[in-house]
């Protein structure tokens, strides 16, 4: 994936100090008001970073906040669509990985990316010159070099699969301290460790930067960015939240900097404040019981275990939690895309554990999923399409039934049915013939949203609705949830987001590890009760 | 070359209305490549010392412009367009059923072994119904094992297909030599069943009445994935099994159909073809029409309508092809040398006119 750039051998230098010290004060890498869409979402949007020399910068962010995607523009798998980047103070394209290395940016991936079968000798020069041999004189004075400045021994005959993946990542580093890099990108460095082996990363970064590098540490693990970050920059929903400038870190002490950054990565009041409360509540007796539903995953996180609820109408139920604790599962096994292992579901008082995704959806219960192009749309269809694409068959857009190969299409019907969607849910797209995928991800969510709702629905599922929008629609979709609860429809609400949570639900509970650990209300301090349920402190 | 002509299309036409131009455009980079492998095996016939020019004359003549010739060349149409409607029910459902001469073949074998036996019991008109359905059903049967492996494990059909095809022609070979052998002969081939009791000509003339049947399926396959629930449904799981299996359709099952209706018509295409034209099956003959039908069904991009139009053409090429080869000594797989610029050339036109877009 990286392609190196080929430098000699003879042309390197020392690795401890780079090839032109910049004064501490200027950065190397700059990013001005980046931005950078995917199609149905914008993962970065108008961020400004700058890497200074010296420095451990710390960014930090829930999956999905932006964090690969910077990493993306800065090793040069993809560029912003707007924005500039600035390399030593000169306005620089990265149009490739290649391009990258050569303005001196190295990047050690999440995933090892090295060849398993070669030596480590054979993976360090990897990328160099193909046309003569390595010299191994020189790269063993060089890094003897390495060893005495940071610490870190290679033995360069051994085979690269048979070391430890943090020696593998120690092998990446020296590379890119060999190439004379002036920042180096730690993606996710700590995944793959124990906590040992992070905290000897932690020593290695300080050494680092000390010798003049830039280093970017990406991380979504609070404690790590406090402890081995001297700047820390906090990425929410693809923008950036909040700055702690080293001055400003070295003042608190780790517990007041964490609360600091906590602050950050959940409180973007902005958005919040601009709602009207919710007028109605819940009432009757439950429309959805959920009991002990268990679902198996490919993970040990990644599964439903035992989960229990009931939902009223009129009710929103918010689901919190860490991204990957088994939502997805959950919301799945709901909307009838997974069977479930034990317990049960029942909806308007009739058992529907064992009803597939179409008798679930006749009866009423929808879902809403968070992967909305790839798997609640199909970009290439248009609009009236998609719009009917959980109906394929039924009356009145197609004619005929199951003797004429389930109906035939009638055209005219759709696109109409369509017209009033778009309109109702004021989608913005040319016409109703436009291929859903050319849609910006608000609008495709209102189109998913008018067809979770059209028809008798009585429950609907959200999974991670305002994930990926800006913020015009993540309040408009905000909006949305609480009126249609508003309107009697019970709602659970799964999000990631715990101000979102705060914001429409009625109900909060908190899923780790596949379990349910607790429901709250939401009152006054439900945010300190939810923070204590996340952590693991209470039942 | 497809882009400067594009030009002077823009500068010169007056009318730039939107679909009217989209047309031209797609003729443009639909025959502009045409015309371009044209003019490329020309010069690979001259390199041979064949004017090229005689023999494109001559090759019309014998596949186009002479009766004989072009009702040889409808009649070869017939399993040709069977196989195009087997290859658009699984493109179109992202199946890529590459199997297609495999399925062709064992149908080709059901036909040739049934329908002498049976026209000793049976009417004639009921032995042919028998024997189509024998040859549509073995040819699905012949896919089941990879359709199974696609639904269920993941596996990759391009690979499966491919590898049944070879087990398929060594297998109905077998079929010729030890079961099916007729004893009458000194050839092994199969019992021939008598012309009079073949498929009906059309009106008099020598033309299979196969070709109304692969009109027919050509035509029904385009209408029932553009147009029926069931179509769409088909469309959905090849465009994005996630969305499929999220809008609550079966997707194994339906990937299961899909090998299915598209080795059914494989086999039928096979079946056709001894019914309508040889009446016995040779041992060792395999005329690989999958091959040819593959790049037609792209160049048509899985459109019925235009599928019928290239595979007329094709089919005039190959008569005119064999003609020629007698003749004028060029041999017959010329045709594919030209088929195979055409591929080149096309997705050639493909990635010009793609970066001319991504850059306009």
């Amino acid at each position: 994936m990286v392609a190196a750039p080929s430098v000699p051998l003879g042309t390197m230098q020392a690795a401890a100090t780079p090839a032109r010290p910049v004064p501490a004060t200027s950065p190397v890498v700059e990013l001005l008001g980046v931005t950078k869409r995917f199609p149905g979402v914008l993962a970065v949007d108008h961020v400004d970073l700058a890497l200074l020399p010296g420095e451990v910068h710390a960014l930090l962010g829930e999956n999905g906040a932006g964090k690969s995607t910077l990493v993306a523009m800065l090793s040069g798998l993809v560029e912003p669509d707007a924005g500039r980047i600035r390399v030593a103070g000169e306005e620089r394209r990265i149009a490739s990985p290649r391009a990258a290395l050569q303005q001196g940016i190295s990047t050690v991936f999440q995933h090892v990316m090295l060849v398993p079968t070669l030596t480590v000798l054979e993976n360090l020069v990897l990328g160099m010159s193909w046309w003569r041999r390595p010299d191994r004189a020189e790269l063993e004075q060089r890094l003897a070099g390495i060893r005495s400045a940071f610490g870190i021994a290679l033995d360069l005959d051994q085979t690269t699969g048979e070391l430890s993946l943090g020696e593998q990542q120690q092998i990446e580093i020296v590379r890119a301290l060999l190439r004379r890099s002036r920042v180096l990108i730690l993606d996710e460095a700590t995944s793959m460790l124990t906590p040992q082996g992070a905290d000897e990363l932690g020593a290695l970064m300080r050494r680092l930067v000390k010798s003049g590098l830039a280093v970017v540490f990406i991380t979504h693990k609070l404690d790590e960015a406090c402890r081995f970050g001297d700047r820390i920059t906090v990425l929410r929903l693809g923008r950036k939240v909040g700055e702690l400038a080293p001055e400003g870190l070295a003042a608190m002490d780790q517990a007041a900097a964490v609360e600091e950054v906590v602050g950050l990565m959940f409180g973007d009041r902005s958005i919040a404040e601009a709602r009207a409360p919710r007028l109605r509540k819940a009432e009757g007796s439950p429309v959805l019981s959920v009991r002990g539903l268990t679902v198996t995953g490919a993970t040990r996180l990644a599964r439903a275990d035992d989960v229990s609820f009931e939902l009223r109408p009129g009710e929103i139920l918010g689901i919190a939690g860490i991204d990957g604790n088994g939502q997805k599962q959950l919301a799945e096994a709901l909307a009838g895309q997974r069977t479930a292992a034990a317990g049960s579901i029942v909806l308007d008082g009739r058992d529907i554990t064992r009803a597939g995704v179409a008798e679930r959806r006749r009866l009423g219960l929808r879902y809403l999923t968070d992967d909305r192009i790839g798997e609640g749309a199909v970009g290439g269809f248009p609009v009236a399409t998609n719009a009917v694409l959980k109906e394929i068959g039924a009356p009145p857009f197609w004619s005929g039934g199951p003797f004429l190969l389930g109906g035939i299409e009638r055209p005219g019907r759709i696109a109409a049915h369509a017209r009033e969607l778009i309109d109702r849910y004021d989608v913005r797209t040319p016409d109703e013939a436009t291929p859903i995928g050319r849609l910006s991800g608000g609008n495709i969510q209102k189109v998913l949203l008018a067809r979770e709702l059209s028809g008798d629905a009585r429950v609907v599922v959200f999974n991670k609705p305002t994930h990926g929008l800006d913020v015009q629609n993540i309040m408009a979709s905000r909006n949305r949830i609480a009126a249609i609860a508003d309107a009697g429809l019970a709602v659970l609400l799964i999000s990631t987001d715990l101000e979102e949570l705060l914001d429409v639900a009625d109900r909060i509970a908190v899923m780790a590890a596949g379990r349910l650990t607790g429901i709250v209300a939401n009152d006054e301090g439900a945010r300190a009760r939810i923070g204590a349920l996340m952590i693991g402190r209470a039942a | 070359m497809s882009a400067s002509l594009e030009t002077t299309l823009d500068e010169g036409g007056a009318d730039t209305s939107g679909p009217r131009r989209a047309l031209a455009h797609l003729a443009l980079v639909t025959l502009g490549p045409i015309l371009a492998a044209l003019v490329l095996s020309g010069l690979v016939l001259l390199a041979l010392g064949v004017d090229p020019f005689a023999y494109y004359g001559y090759v019309a003549q014998r596949g186009l412009f002479s009766w004989l010739g072009l009702q040889q060349t409808l009649t070869r149409m017939a399993p040709l367009l069977c196989l195009a409607a087997a290859l658009i029910v699984a493109f179109r459902a992202g199946i890529w059923n590459l199997g297609i001469d495999g399925q062709f073949l064992l149908g080709a074998v059901t036909s040739a072994a049934l329908a002498p036996f049976l026209i000793t019991v049976l009417p004639a008109g009921a032995v042919l119904l028998v024997a189509a359905a024998g040859a549509a059903l073995v040819g699905a049967l012949w896919s089941l094992l990879p359709a199974l492996l696609r639904a269920y494990q993941q596996v990759n059909e391009i690979i499966t297909t491919l590898m049944m095809t070879f087990l398929g022609v060594s297998f109905a070979n077998l079929l010729v030599k030890l079961v099916f052998l007729d004893p009458g002969t000194t050839v092994p081939q199969t019992r021939t069943l008598p012309v009079a009791d073949r498929l009906p000509t059309l009106f008099g003339t020598t033309i299979s009445g196969g070709l109304v049947l692969g009109l027919v399926a050509v035509v029904v396959v385009h209408l029932v994935m553009t147009r029926t629930a069931f179509g769409l449904k088909l469309r959905t799981v090849g465009e994005s099994p996630l969305a499929a299996r999220h809008a609550g359709l079966d997707v194994p099952l339906l990937t299961v159909a899909v090998f299915a209706i598209s080795a059914g018509f494989a086999g039928l295409a096979g079946g056709i073809e001894i019914l309508g034209v040889h009446g016995n099956l040779q041992a060792g003959w395999n005329p690989a029409y999958g091959l040819a039908v593959i790049p037609l069904v792209f160049l048509a991009r899985f459109n019925g309508f235009a599928a019928i139009v290239f595979v007329f053409f094709y089919s005039a090429l190959m008569i005119g092809g064999e003609s020629a080869a007698r003749r004028i000594g060029v041999p017959h797989y010329f045709t594919l040398v030209l088929v195979a610029n055409l591929l080149i050339l096309l997705a050639l036109a493909e990635y010009l006119d793609h970066r001319r877009r991504r850059a306009g």
